[in-house]
């Protein structure tokens, strides 16, 4: 009994100082988040890593979403007649939820597992001691521009993602099952607010794009320096970005849409 | 890879989420409609004003005009403040314009329906239009045909 009290608080210690620590490393890393600017051939090296190698991916999992919406859309709305809110019901939900919320996830398991694979072995392999030992500052050097780098290709990311989605439900509604190509882009106009559902789901995936880096690094620069701790900060990373993910949306949600 | 292959996917990248957004603006959103008109803003009251919202479309003949800005309760009039804009080109409607709450389909969104009258002088900025038709609430006239089945 006495055993297992102490474990729970040992547990509970032991969670607020990783939490501190990850904020206290937050705020290393957007301080020196003006050094990425400067010298942005570092970044562009990581955007080339983090966001164009996800390019395949995120368009070919926007095309196959937009589709999918766009045959659940149909099938549905066609027991009521109304096929034309096709449009808007395919644009509403990518733009506004799936959107970011599916490339977050993708861009989680994709490129966040990969930043902490990559800075947890340079921790294991002591490069990132040695770093610090020729009085380079690593968090600046290695960790500030690949975060700067994902929260430049969240967005894009997630802008590409809906984009080939909405294309995708074109193809399958008005290609395949014969909506009126002209109801499905006029509806979809009248219906989406620029302002509401377009910039709040660029805002969206900028968030997500922080959490995401955030943990990825974070989980990367805190691993236990052998192949077992690597590969578990590896697994923590990828759960914890989907969770963040997922709770933040919801957050977000509520505060842009919800009128509470 | 070279430095150079790098740069030209990340200038690819960075054009086409640019491209994704610019589509997402233009043809998927009303941004390219909610700039480009200005508008002029009249007035109406309403007994009852229904589901109309915020952005509802005013109509002519079917034809969209403009969109309600802005609706509140007036409380010396005790009835509903409806603020319209109409975009500039259409600046044709007669002082005896009457203005109608109907509602797109059996269950769709409720709109304004404007309908010119005969006089000559138009409506400019700020000016009330006079003649209002409120919404139908449909459990209104549900309880009116119960009452007169019964009493008959």
């Amino acid at each position: 009994m006495l055993d297992w009290l102490q474990n729970v608080g040992k547990k509970t210690l032991h969670g607020f100082e990783s939490l501190g620590r990850s904020a206290m490393f937050f705020i290393a890393v957007v301080q020196g988040i003006g050094v990425a600017f400067i010298r942005f051939r570092l970044t562009l090296r990581e955007i080339y890593s983090v966001g164009v190698l996800s390019l395949v991916i995120i368009a070919v999992s926007g095309l196959f979403v937009g589709m999918v919406l766009g045959l659940q859309g149909y099938v549905n709305f066609a027991k009521f007649n109304a096929e034309e809110s096709l449009g808007i019901f395919v644009a509403l939900s990518l733009v506004r939820e799936l959107g970011p919320v599916v490339t977050g996830l993708l861009y989680a398991g994709r490129a966040g597992s990969a930043l902490t694979a990559e800075i947890g072995l340079m921790k294991a392999t002591e490069q990132l001691a040695s770093m610090e030992m020729m009085a380079v500052d690593p968090i600046r050097r290695i960790i500030a521009p690949r975060f700067l780098a994902g929260i430049i290709s969240m967005p894009l990311l997630a802008a590409i993602f809906s984009a080939v989605g909405i294309f995708g439900g074109y193809f399958v509604g008005v290609g395949l099952l014969g909506v009126d190509s002209g109801s499905y882009w006029s509806q979809m106009q009248a219906n989406v607010d620029f302002s509401n559902d377009i910039v709040n789901g660029v805002i969206k995936s900028v968030v997500f794009g922080i959490a995401c880096n955030w943990i990825a690094l974070y989980q990367g620069y805190d691993a236990v320096p052998t192949a077992e701790g690597v590969s578990r900060a590896t697994t923590k990373t990828v759960v914890r970005s989907a969770l963040a993910v997922l709770g933040l949306d919801f957050v977000l949600t509520a505060l842009m849409f919800g009128d509470i | 890879m070279t430095t150079r292959f790098m740069e030209i996917g990340v200038g690819l990248f960075v054009v086409m989420g640019g491209a994704a957004l610019f589509v997402l603006a233009m043809n998927v959103s009303n941004f390219a409609s909610f700039n480009s008109k200005e508008g002029y803003f009249l007035t109406a009251y309403f007994e009852n004003i229904g589901g109309l919202k915020v952005r509802s479309a005013i109509t002519v003949s079917g034809v969209r005009v403009g969109q309600v800005s802005d609706i509140v309760f007036d409380p010396e009039r005790l009835q509903a403040k409806v603020t319209l804009r109409v975009d500039n080109d259409h600046d044709y409607f007669s002082l005896d314009t009457s203005a109608s709450i109907y509602t797109a389909g059996l269950l769709g969104e409720q709109y304004i329906a404007l309908e010119p009258g005969a006089e000559d002088d138009t409506l400019t900025d700020g000016d009330e239009i006079e003649f209002t038709q409120s919404a139908v609430v449909l459990e209104e006239i549900i309880s009116k045909f119960i009452s007169n089945a019964s009493t008959s």
